[in-house]
This record gives C-alpha cells, sequence and structure tokens, in this order.
C-alpha cells in the first residue's frame, strides 16, 4: 500500500498585482488568494500514479502551509482528487523563508510517513523552485525537482526531467520526494460533484504545537534569510503596444516599426 | 574572515560557463570578506587540468570529489563536508538545475539561509548581501545572511573573467549520505529532437505553447522564411518538454542564451526562466493574446491578439515588402 502526499501553496490569484510590504519585505496577501496553478499537476501525477495501478496507491493527502482562511484553497486541492488535507497554520510561522518552510513541511509528512511527496515546480509568488530539495534534505530522502516523465519500476521510479545539458532520466528509489514540472500531465477539471464533496472530506486543523514542530526554527526569527530592503530595478523604457482589433492594420502597424528599426 | 565554497558544474570535460561566472564573483567577493575562493568539482571523470583551470577564474584550491555527477545528493554531502572542515561562510552556485537543488540540500543540512536568481552581490560589514530580483523583475530584494548562506546565480549574472594561475587540486573522500545511494542517473544529457542552431541566427521566430499544438510551429516557421537566410526558429521550454520542437532549439535557463538583432515570440508568455535566455536581444516582439501577460513589460513592441489570424498575415505582408 502506498500514500502520497502532496505539497501545495496558497498564492495571490493571477488577477491580484502581487506586492512587497515595504517593511518587511513580506508579500502582501490580503488580496484574492488561489491554490498555486504548478500543483494542480503535481495533484493530477499522484491521480495518474494511483489510476495507472503499478503502484498501489490507497490514500493521497494534501498539505499546506498558509495563513489562516486557506481552508477553500486546500478544499480546491481536494477537489482535484486528493482524499483529505491538512493545514498547518499559525502565527508564528510568518516570515518563514525556504529552509524553515521546509523544515516545518517535513516534520509535517513525518507525520502521515508517505512512500512519496510530491510538489509543484514552482510556486507563483515566491518563485524559488527550491523548496522540494529542502524538503528531501530534512526527510534524508532522494530528491528530484521539473520531473516531467514518471515511470513506475518495481519499488522504484524512473524519472525524466530537462536539466542544462538536455534530458536526464533518474532512478530513485522510494521512498523520495519529486517537484513535477508543468509539461508532465493536463490536469482534469474537477466535477460539480468533487467540488461539493471536497468540502466533506476530513481536513486537519494544526498549529505549530499540534504538530510537535520546534517554533525557534520557523518564521522571521527561525529563519536564516533576512530580507532587508527591496529596489525598484533602472527603469526601462515602456515598448510600444498595438491592440489588435484588425489584423490588417495591426500588420500594417508592426511592419511599419520593423522597417523603422531595419528589421526587414 | 570568511572563506567561499563555489560548486562547479560540469559535463563531459568543459565546466558550465555560469560556474566560472560564479568562481571570478566568489574570487572578488572573498577578497573584501579577506577569505579566498574553493571550487568543489563532483563527477567520476574529471581531469587534473579540468580541475586546476579554475584558477584561472580567481580560484585558490580546487576540491576534487570522485561521486557520481548529475545529482543534488553527492554534491550537498561533498560541500557540507568541507565546508565543516573550513572557515567557509558562502557557497556559491553558477545556477542551472543542480545549483537550485544542491543549494537547497546544502542550506537545510547546514542550518543555513538561500538566496535564489541573485543578480548581484555586495559586502556589507564584513557580511554578503544578496540581490534578487522578485515578482517579475518588478523589484529587486536584498537578502543577507544570519549564518551559513547559499547563493544561486541567476543565468548569465556573473562574467567570467580570467586572468589567474592553474589551482593545486586536492581529492577529497567524501562519505555519501544513505539518499546519495537511492538515486541514480541513468542517462544524462540526452539530446532530443534535430539539432538546430539558434545562436547565430540575426532573427528568431519563438514559439511557445500559445501555439497550442506542434503543426503550429509551421507558422513559426513560414515567418522566419520570410525574413529570409538569417531568421531560425526557437522555443520555450513548455513547447520543447511537450515534444514539439527539438530541444536544441530551447532559450532559457536549461537551455541556450541567446542575442539576435530580433526576437519574435509567438504565444510565449515570457516567464523569467524564459527571459534570462533571451533578454540582450536588440529588438523584442512579442505577440500574445494575454495583455497581462508578463512578455508585455519587457518586449519592444507589444502586440495583443490571436497569433493564429496576426502571423499569416504578417508572413504574408513581409514577403511583400521584401518582394
Ligand atoms: C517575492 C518573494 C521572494 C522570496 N525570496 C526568498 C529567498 O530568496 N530565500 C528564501 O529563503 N525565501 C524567500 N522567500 C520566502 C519563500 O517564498 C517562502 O518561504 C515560501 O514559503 C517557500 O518558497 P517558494 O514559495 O519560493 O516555493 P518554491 O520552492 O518555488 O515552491 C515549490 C513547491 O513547494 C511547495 N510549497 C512551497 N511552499 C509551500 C507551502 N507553504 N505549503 C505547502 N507546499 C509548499 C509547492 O508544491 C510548490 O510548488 C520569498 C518570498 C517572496 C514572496
Ligand atoms: C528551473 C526551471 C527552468 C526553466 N527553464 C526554462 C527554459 O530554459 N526555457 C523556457 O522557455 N522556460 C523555462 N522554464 C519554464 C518557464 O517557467 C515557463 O513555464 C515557460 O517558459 C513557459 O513557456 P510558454 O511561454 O511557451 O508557455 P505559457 O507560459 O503557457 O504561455 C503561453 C502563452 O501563450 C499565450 N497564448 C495562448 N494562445 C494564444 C493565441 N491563440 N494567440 C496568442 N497568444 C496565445 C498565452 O496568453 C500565454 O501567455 C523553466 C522553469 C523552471 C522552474
Amino acid at each position: 500500500m502506498t500514500k502520497i502526499v502532496v505539497l501545495v501553496k496558497e498564492v495571490p490569484d493571477a488577477a491580484v498585482n502581487k506586492q512587497l510590504d515595504a517593511s518587511t519585505g513580506r508579500l502582501v496577501r490580503s488580496g484574492e488568494r488561489t491554490l498555486n496553478p504548478f500543483d494542480t499537476h503535481a495533484i493530477e501525477a499522484a491521480l495518474q500514479l494511483k489510476e495507472g495501478g503499478e503502484l498501489s496507491v490507497d490514500e493521497v493527502v494534501a498539505v499546506t502551509i498558509a495563513p489562516a482562511g486557506a481552508e477553500k484553497t486546500l478544499n480546491k486541492a481536494v477537489a482535484l482528487g486528493a482524499d483529505r488535507s491538512i493545514l498547518l497554520s499559525d502565527e508564528g510561522l510568518a516570515g518563514s523563508d525556504v529552509v524553515a518552510t521546509a523544515y516545518a513541511l517535513a516534520e509535517l509528512v513525518k507525520r502521515e510517513s508517505p512512500d512519496l511527496v510530491l510538489l509543484g515546480q514552482q510556486s507563483d509568488d515566491g518563485q524559488s523552485y527550491a523548496v522540494g530539495a529542502a524538503v528531501a534534505e530534512y526527510l534524508g530522502w532522494p530528491g528530484l525537482t521539473q520531473v516531467v516523465g514518471l515511470k513506475v519500476e518495481g519499488d522504484k521510479l524512473r524519472a525524466e526531467r530537462q536539466a542544462e545539458y538536455g534530458y536526464d532520466t533518474v532512478e530513485v528509489t522510494l521512498p523520495a520526494v519529486l517537484s513535477v514540472g508543468d509539461a508532465i500531465n493536463e490536469p482534469r477539471y474537477p466535477s460539480l460533484k468533487a467540488i461539493m464533496g471536497a468540502k466533506k472530506k476530513p481536513q486537519e486543523k494544526l498549529t505549530l504545537a499540534d504538530a510537535g514542530i520546534d517554533a525557534s526554527k520557523v518564521g522571521a526569527d527561525g529563519s536564516q534569510a533576512v530580507w532587508q530592503s527591496a529596489e525598484e530595478p533602472p527603469a526601462k523604457a515602456a515598448g510600444a503596444i498595438i491592440e489588435e482589433d484588425d489584423v490588417a492594420a495591426a500588420v500594417e502597424q508592426i511592419v511599419a516599426w520593423l522597417d523603422e528599426r531595419k528589421l526587414v | 574572515m570568511s572563506n567561499i565554497l563555489v560548486y562547479a558544474l560540469h559535463f563531459e570535460g568543459a565546466i558550465n560557463k555560469n560556474s566560472l561566472g560564479a568562481i571570478s564573483a566568489a574570487a572578488k567577493l572573498a577578497g573584501d570578506l579577506g577569505g579566498e575562493a574553493h571550487v568543489v568539482l563532483v563527477g567520476d571523470d574529471i581531469s587534473d587540468d579540468t580541475a586546476a583551470s579554475v584558477g584561472a577564474y580567481g580560484a585558490t584550491k580546487a576540491y576534487r570529489v570522485n561521486a557520481a555527477a548529475g545529482t543534488a545528493q553527492p554534491v550537498v554531502d561533498a560541500l557540507d563536508q568541507i565546508a565543516s572542515g573550513g572557515d567557509y561562510g558562502y557557497a556559491l552556485f553558477g545556477g542551472g538545475l543542480l545549483g537550485f537543488e544542491a543549494g537547497a540540500g546544502l542550506a537545510a543540512r547546514r542550518g543555513g539561509g538561500i538566496a535564489v536568481e541573485v543578480t548581484g552581490l555586495t559586502v556589507d560589514g564584513g557580511k554578503l548581501v544578496a540581490e534578487r530580483p522578485v515578482l517579475g523583475d518588478s523589484q529587486i530584494s536584498k537578502i543577507g545572511f544570519k549564518g551559513f548562506g547559499v547563493v544561486v546565480g541567476r543565468l548569465n549574472a556573473f562574467e567570467a573573467t580570467e586572468g589567474g594561475s592553474p589551482a593545486p587540486v586536492e581529492d577529497v573522500t567524501v562519505e555519501l549520505s544513505k539518499a546519495a545511494g537511492q538515486i541514480n542517473v541513468v542517462t544524462r544529457g540526452e539530446q532530443r529532437g534535430a539539432d538546430v542552431n539558434i545562436e547565430d541566427a540575426q532573427v528568431l521566430i519563438t514559439g511557445g505553447r500559445g501555439l497550442g499544438k506542434p503543426e503550429s510551429f509551421s507558422l513559426a516557421e513560414d515567418l522566419a522564411g520570410a525574413f529570409g537566410g538569417n531568421a531560425a526558429v526557437a522555443a520555450t521550454r513548455a513547447a520543447v518538454d511537450a515534444g514539439w520542437f527539438p530541444y536544441a532549439g530551447q532559450i532559457g535557463q536549461t537551455g541556450k542564451t541567446v542575442a539576435p538583432k530580433l526576437y519574435v515570440g509567438l504565444g510565449v508568455s515570457g516567464a523569467i526562466q524564459h527571459k534570462v535566455g533571451m533578454q540582450s536581444a536588440e529588438a523584442i516582439v512579442a505577440i500574445n493574446k494575454d495583455a497581462n501577460a508578463p512578455i508585455f513589460d519587457f518586449a519592444d513592441l507589444g502586440v495583443v491578439g490571436d497569433l493564429h489570424a496576426i502571423t499569416p498575415a504578417l508572413t504574408e505582408a513581409i514577403k511583400a515588402k521584401k518582394g
């Protein structure tokens, strides 16, 4: 029997103009929030392993660390196919850096002792693509990121990913931590029934104390990377924009623009 | 005083250009910190010359570790052991997928902090400060470290400068962790698809996921054809991972860095990992139906509209113009 934990993050909705708080450097999280789109590929990958039958997956658990109010976001992960979910929310986590976040996530994973941990390729806000490798390190398990092909081979997984010299094929022994790239699959849309049913699936809400997590290793105080200040990058002249209402007119404008710069 | 450890990624005997840039940056910064830059190479085929060559970029020592290359675990084991045995306050990675993975693993192992996608480094009060562009490059955050600091550079952020002499090479036997034995590279660096050349083209028509299907790459081919002999077709990772275009024609973090006179993006969103490979193009034109696509933030000419309608008409217009 196999259990898969999928780590999912809550991020500002794509339509929100993301901003940093000028005094703390933390992301302003007051606007509309949603499930990190990249993480839907990790849930889909878990479902495909479950449906594929080579691994007898009996449970897929969605786990997140997020500020209060992330229940709805977590329900989206459940509607996409997780069997239950866990939300770690605690004031003490505010300002956690990548390493502190990974430490806390690894502690949550240990409570579940799954065979496989899946993550998305990157968050849509912090965009560090680093949490997966740090979680693997805390668990002492092999880890690989940006996986776009996954096959079961006995008690091993055969993973493919693109790195700087081309495609690599890598064999990992379970338990392992894999971050999947967005080309690995096309996530399905949840059915209305799944969306309605998600609210009824078990959702465990934990504080740091509940989860037995060392509060001194998380939050701004427990983080070793320290945000100091933010600056505007050097201003770049804004480009020209053509709104295409009429193809012929737009094309004429493009050609004129290219011609002016001797690019045709 | 603090020394800086630099991981040098290498493949088939050549050290990655971004790693060489990181070595040069580290050598300069280590000077400001009153220390030295030392390089770690991990692999089972590293020659004396390759290892010693890092000296030319400013390193004063090369540690060679005989272990399998291609995954992060042995790199973490090696850097952690070496960092524990000396006065090292920082580790620097030139970027690359392995840099992100090993960097994050090392920061976790040593209870340190990490800054990724770093474009600049300074020394302030005897400590390293990293500059990281965030939120679609709209701001640059400055990040410092309380303890051990890991810095992963953005692609092409640090320039390699040659000057020094070969570095002494020290072979180190590293005790590998259990996880290192549970991951095994079967094949590395497989080239999928034809060997297309995009680095010498003056005009690059780049196809993204917005093309919708592999057959639509013909729109890009036709447009390139209209521009003539100096034009070629390139792609985003999304298009390459989907099997629509050869890997050799990919622009970006894990692909090629290009600087054509003209870049035209067809259905390309302009993700940072793509942008880092093409932002030096002299003129950037983007056709995208989403007015909020990030590529419009750095395109010189943005066309908001359906590429399937615009591209064929543009091809015809350019052909007509050229006569
Ligand atoms: C603009 C900005 C810049 C930042 N820069 C840095 C920095 O340089 N160094 C640093 O240490 N911290 C940084 N942080 C903080 C960092 O983003 C948070 O610690 C965050 O929780 C984890 O990093 P990420 O979002 O970049 O994740 P990534 O590493 O990009 O996420 C990869 C995957 O990890 C999983 N995951 C990530 N976070 C969670 C979560 N909270 N719960 C469940 N699963 C999760 C998801 O599957 C996700 O797809 C930054 C934050 C912001 C907003
Ligand atoms: C570690 C790492 C390394 C990476 N390395 C690379 C790399 O080397 N190169 C790279 O490119 N990416 C790389 N990526 C991936 C990168 O983050 C993006 O996912 C990728 O660049 C997106 O490709 P895209 O623009 O083709 O697709 P998408 O982001 O999906 O964008 C498609 C665009 O097409 C538009 N569109 C759709 N239909 C139409 C239409 N009919 N007409 C006009 N426009 C349309 C959409 O509005 C959208 O903006 C990397 C990511 C990570 C985490």
